[in-house]
């Protein structure tokens, strides 16, 4: 009975409405869990998120990291505003890393956005948590804090708590709940006159359920979601006490620096560290099989002293490769497979050959390395049989199942102690392991707490890249321009779906993707396969444009006619940027619109060439439907943040191979965009009313092709290949005009 | 040994002169709020003031800055406002909460340190000024934010 029950609560709610499903229906027990094991004091959980004390404090338990995007107050914000908690006694936390507080919910949305059938959803969500927690996921990236976790979690979190309050109360009254309001973290009866703070409630409402499937707010009824709230990690981090994993402190610690293969993948052959141990400071100099690190009472005792380490590494096959074998080898793949499908509509192929006219067109983009502004590091702290873990990550629990499995220990052994990250970009999540590792096998020959810090040419020599890609585009034109079919091959693999994928009303496509594996590391880099992959499609479509000679915008527009909210991003990026207006003399705006991770997003980029044959961007107007939106002003900076991110790339992103190994150094050879090249932003957040999508990664993939679609305008010059910075550009007046 | 001073207060140091006054700070004296970026004076995450002056403190030998007046992030609101009390931020400090500038907050240290020192020697730069003067890397990019704030204070 209760579980037919359930099943048809999970099922109704995927046709929307009221209902509420996620947390309450998926954990009904978490908060006995967590009264059991943590609560303190007399504080009471109420669902594993939401801590009440007797002085009417609110505490959110988040279990996504703040790595700059702004989710704690968020996610905060959502279950505060569900709960009806007065938002200046609400306090948030770290959720620990443990079992309880894995991010199942965010196991949920993902199932739901890969196209798991509708009928296997409730079975998805029934054991959700279960898989969240087997994989140790506990974690932040693909934009799916607020949308999923805040979704399907902590708003309803929120509510369950609430109605678990109002209960109490009006048994307590001995009125019917219907008659009970709740505002500011009190409970009020108005008929009788009277009140009850949470925090006189809480102990007793800790011992109800938490209802299956609480009601959710209208969003006319939001006080807190909708409004612009200060960030409550910022006054930490204007006065240097806000914590990362670098800051992790202790008198008798020691440091590590380390010195990892050059060549991917190759074995550490012999060392000679006689000089090393003389130096001041060296306690010990450990050989690692692929690295050679030297231990030492200061960090920069310990990196000066591996400067004098000989290290030897074995020779390999990939010694000799360069990023130009790479690029041949990866057109030798495209032109030799057929690869395996990405997607497929009607014929594609027959169509090129009733064309008049095919425009063929290739292009690439290197790797590129994350680069967070903290360089990788991990302290790890090994003694009687458990450990203690310091590291900015994405994913706490997933890191201390790794330190527990390689340091041979119980998982419940290992403690990660959270701290903020000095950005993540990917490049903290789960398998990108090697600084977690290392740091471990260095720990266990200590018994006091031994950081590991990569310098920051280990940081752009050992990471796990965005991948390079090289994609080839056939498009078939009849004689009035209309696009007959769209062709496109290009190397993986793929990261994300869909990212491919294009929104506009072409009835033959065939997009394929071949092997485009390489001896280099790769992992999830901001935005995924979207970065590259915009890159390639808009301005594939821009050329398009070109080609039937209609304008751009309206070339777009006219293909989006089954995409109104990308129609309506266009239009409100293109009012607002002046678009189709006089623009100051050798300036040109180029577009691009993405649809990634649950938004879409349309950039405008202004821009004009340089005295030195550089462009220069001026100003970027974004416009992104994201559904609704939770914080405005942090919604924004996310979309500033995303913008620059991506333009970094398209200006000066290049990690070359070369030997095997990466070239690039540290910053002069890795540039970024600063202050005098940072463009003004206007963002606009357009509010559908649709589910909510994610704002860390969308805004990072249109602003390449913008910014070269700008660049055709201004010189004629079609670029096919980033970054910018390898191209040189005179300005064409003429076209300027255009 | 090194005598620093560093927030108004002596400290002498067991260090090697050549020791970047960067790891003297953080590794000797748990003064974390100085961040390490690059270790090549490139990001600015690093930068104290040395009498004022922004210093990129990854590549400042201890020896160079021995008996000069150090000012780090945790020192910044003390050594900038005539009545300081504890808790005080200056205003730069103030004007980075209203407009919300740090995201992973991480380069912010610097970023905070440079234009405070900025500012206290130009009042009224312009944005060319900022623009050269103030070249840390935000990899968040904070930069429209970071000219927002500085402009408010300008026009304060």
């Amino acid at each position: 009975m209760k579980i037919s029950r359930r099943r048809f609560i999970l099922s109704s709610a995927l046709v929307g409405g009221g209902l509420a499903i996620g947390y309450a229906a998926t954990r009904p027990s978490d908060h006995r869990i967590a009264n059991d094991t943590l609560a303190e004091g007399s504080a009471r959980y109420l669902t594993s998120f939401l801590k009440i004390d007797t002085y009417n404090k609110v505490t959110v338990y988040v279990n996504h990291s703040e790595m700059g995007q702004g989710s704690h107050t968020a996610l905060a914000m959502m279950a505060a505003d569900e709960l009806d908690a007065a938002w200046e006694q609400v306090r948030i936390e770290q959720a620990p890393a443990t079992d309880l507080y894995a991010t199942g919910d965010m196991a949920i949305g993902f199932a739901g956005e890969f196209g798991v059938p509708s009928f296997l959803m409730p079975l998805v969500k029934a054991s959700a948590m279960k898989i969240a927690q087997i994989g140790n996921l506990q974690t932040t990236g693909g934009s799916a804090s607020i949308r999923f976790t805040g979704q399907l979690g902590m708003r309803v979190a929120g509510a369950a708590a609430r109605a678990m309050l109002i209960q109490c109360a009006a048994e307590r009254w001995g009125v019917p709940t219907d008659e009970c309001t709740t505002a500011l973290s009190y409970v009020h009866h108005n008929a009788s006159g009277q009140s009850l703070s949470y925090g006189e409630l809480a102990d007793a409402a800790a011992g109800l359920e938490p209802p299956e499937a609480p009601i959710l707010k209208q969003r006319t009824q939001f006080n807190i979601m909708g409004k612009a709230m200060s960030r409550v990690d910022i006054p930490a981090k204007v006065d240097g006490s806000a914590f990362y994993g670098l800051d992790y402190n202790s008198d008798d610690m020691l440091f590590a620096a380390i010195r990892l293969a050059p060549v991917f993948g190759t074995k550490l052959v012999s060392v000679d560290a006689t000089e090393a141990l003389e130096r001041r400071g060296v306690k010990k100099v450990i050989e690692l099989g692929d690295s050679v690190a030297v231990v030492a009472d200061n960090y920069w005792r310990a990196k000066e002293a591996l400067k004098v380490v000989a290290a030897k590494f074995e020779r390999s096959d990939n010694d000799s490769v360069s990023s130009a074998d790479i690029a041949a080898r990866f057109d030798e793949e495209l032109a030799r497979s057929e690869g395996s499908k990405d997607f497929e509509a009607g014929d594609a192929e027959a169509k090129l050959t009733q064309a008049s006219e095919i425009i063929k067109a290739s292009y690439s983009v290197p790797y590129l390395a994350h680069a967070p502004m903290e360089p990788m590091n991990c302290t790890v702290h090994i003694q009687n049989g458990r450990a203690d873990v310091w590291t900015s990550t994405q994913d706490p629990l997933a890191v201390r199942g790794r330190v527990a499995s390689v340091a041979g220990l119980n998982e419940r052994a290992v403690t990660h102690h959270p701290s903020y990250l000095g950005g993540g970009f990917g490049r903290r999540l789960p398998f990108n392991w090697n600084v977690i590792d290392h740091a471990t096998k260095i720990a266990m020959q200590f018994s006091v707490p031994v950081k590991t810090v990569f310098s920051r040419e280990d940081d752009l020599q050992q990471d796990y890249y965005r991948p390079a890609v090289t994609s080839n585009f056939k498009a078939g034109l009849d004689a009035n321009g209309n696009i007959l079919a769209w062709h496109n091959r290009y190397t993986g693999p793929i990261q994300t779906p869909g990212a491919a994928h294009i929104p506009y009303a072409i009835d033959h496509q065939s997009i394929r993707v071949v092997n485009g594996d390489t001896h280099v590391p790769i992992a999830a880099w901001r935005s995924v396969d979207h970065s590259q992959q915009t890159f390639f499609t808009e301005s594939f479509i821009d050329e398009l444009a070109h080609r039937a000679g209609t304008n751009p915008f309206h070339f777009r527009l006219e293909l989006l006619h089954k995409h109104p909210r990308h129609q309506k991003v266009l239009e409100a990026a293109a009012e607002a940027a002046g678009y189709g207006r006089n623009l100051a003399e050798g300036r040109a705006l180029g577009i691009a619109v993405q649809e990634s991770f649950g938004s879409i997003c349309a950039e405008i980029a202004e821009v004009s060439i340089g005295p030195d044959g550089k462009p220069v961007v001026h100003k970027v107007t974004a416009a992104i439907d994201c559904g609704w939106v939770v914080n405005p002003d942090t919604a924004k900076a996310q979309v500033e943040s995303g913008v620059i991110f991506g333009l970094t790339a398209a200006m000066y992103g290049e990690i070359t191979i070369k030997e095997g190994r990466v070239s690039q150094n540290n910053f002069p050879d890795y540039e970024m965009v600063r202050m005098a090249t940072s463009p003004e932003i206007d963002v606009h957040l357009i509010e559908s009313g649709a589910s909510l999508g994610g704002l860390g990664e969308p805004a990072t993939p249109p602003i390449a092709a913008a910014v070269t679609n700008a660049v055709y305008i201004l010189t004629g010059q079609r670029i096919r290949e980033l970054p910018l910075s390898k191209h040189n550009f005179v300005q064409n007046s003429t076209l300027a005009k255009a | 040994m090194a005598t620093l001073k560093i927030n108004g207060t002596q400290h002498t140091l067991d260090v090697e002169p050549e020791m970047p006054l960067l790891w003297a700070l953080r590794d000797e004296l748990g003064l974390t709020g100085t961040k390490f970026g690059c270790g090549v004076g490139s990001c600015g995450a690093c930068t104290v003031q040395v009498n004022g002056n922004p210093v990129r403190s990854c590549v400042m030998p201890v020896s160079a800055v021995e008996g000069q007046e150090i000012t780090t992030i945790e020192g910044l609101a003390e050594s900038s406002l005539a009545h300081y009390e504890p808790g005080d931020l200056n205003a730069v400090q103030t004007a980075w909460i209203d407009h919300q500038v740090p995201q992973c907050g991480y380069c912010q240290s610097g970023m905070i340190m440079a234009v405070s020192s900025l500012l206290a020697a130009n009042p009224n730069p312009s944005d060319a000024e900022i623009d050269a003067s103030i070249n840390n890397v935000c990899r968040c990019g904070s930069y429209p934010r970071v000219r927002k704030a500085i402009r408010a204070i300008i026009n304060a």
